[in-house]
């Protein structure tokens, strides 16, 4: 499913060839990563929030704001990351965005069609973990479904940019949601790890952080991923 | 009967149609496939359950070729 070695896998890779292939070890460690910096955030605020309260009880309103930076500061990052899978309205005609959904049915099965329907995200299983592919992003949760990498991944409508610099005769802003998702689908099913290198990661952390932050809609989509990655888990430590 | 599809702005677009044994329509359907390279899209054919493959020549023997666009990180 996926190509290590340069000039193989994603084309689009070479846009990006300094960036390392992400595989299990570097996911791992980016999480890692993410996590000592969201400790080094909250850790100091709360820290001195506290001596500061102990030090003078009536500096209360400056602890309990230091206690809200220490809350505040990793919401921010996680609204970033859900931001990837942000629903937005189309600007294709009704028309064109039946058909690029009927496409897009005939490449997934009846349960991913079902929740696409119901969320606006495609659910897929990978060796990495359960993917959420969405028109404009994608967030991979890892296998026991508690943490969530969220990734900026888009379609290249643009001339100059990507692996080729020539515009597609007929790529444009009007792209329906349904193609957008099949196109980053069908890169993701030919080159799982490529699809992640190629990608910006927005954030890694919890899934209930990330939970929090998504529109209400997006919700049973992240929960089904939770769950089918949960079952991934299981597999592997069986 | 194979297809040529291209995901475009009407949703999807037939390039092309053949079968294996019409050497006509075959030659269209390569061409159009390779007017479609040189206009920046990948060829992707699937390969089984959650899996695809990227071809650089038209298959024949595939049932749907589908055009993408290239991605990048937004």
């Amino acid at each position: 499913m996926a190509a290590d070695a340069p000039g193989e896998g994603l084309p689009e890779r070479q846009a990006v060839h300094w960036r390392p292939i992400v595989d299990e070890h570097r996911l791992n460690r980016t999480a890692a990563l993410w996590t000592a910096t969201t400790t080094a955030h909250v850790v100091p605020f709360i820290g001195a929030g506290a001596l500061l309260f102990a030090i003078q009880p009536l500096a209360l309103p400056v602890t309990l704001a230091s206690f809200a930076h220490a809350w505040v500061i990793p919401e921010l990052y996680a609204h970033r990351g859900a931001n990837v899978v942000k629903p937005k309205r189309s600007k294709a005609p009704a028309g064109a965005e039946r058909v690029s959904v009927g496409l897009l049915g005939d490449l997934v099965g009846h349960e991913a069609r079902d929740l696409h329907a119901r969320t606006g995200l495609v659910l897929e299983r990978g060796e990495l973990g359960v993917w959420l592919v969405g028109p404009a992003g994608a967030l991979l949760v890892r296998p026991g479904g508690r943490r969530v990498h969220c990734y900026c991944v888009r379609v290249n409508t643009r001339s100059g940019s990507g692996a080729t610099a020539t515009r597609p005769a007929s790529g444009d802003p009007d792209l329906p949601s349904g193609d957008r998702i099949a196109h980053l689908l069908l890169a993701l099913r030919s080159d799982e790890r490529g699809f992640a290198t190629v990608a910006n990661l927005a954030f890694s952390g919890a899934r209930w952080r990330v939970r929090r932050r998504v529109d209400p809609s997006v919700r049973p989509a992240l929960d089904a991923a939770a769950r089918s990655a949960r079952a991934l888990d299981r597999r592997a430590t069986a | 009967m194979s297809r040529l599809i291209r995901m475009d702005h009407t949703g999807h677009t037939t390039l092309a149609e053949w079968t294996a044994d019409d050497p006509q329509a075959v030659e269209a359907a390569a061409r159009a496939f390779r007017d479609e390279l040189d206009q920046g899209y990948f060829g992707m054919v699937s390969t089984g359950e959650g899996q695809a493959e990227q071809v650089r020549e038209l298959p024949l023997d595939a049932e749907l070729v589908i055009m993408r666009l290239p991605i990048s990180g937004g």
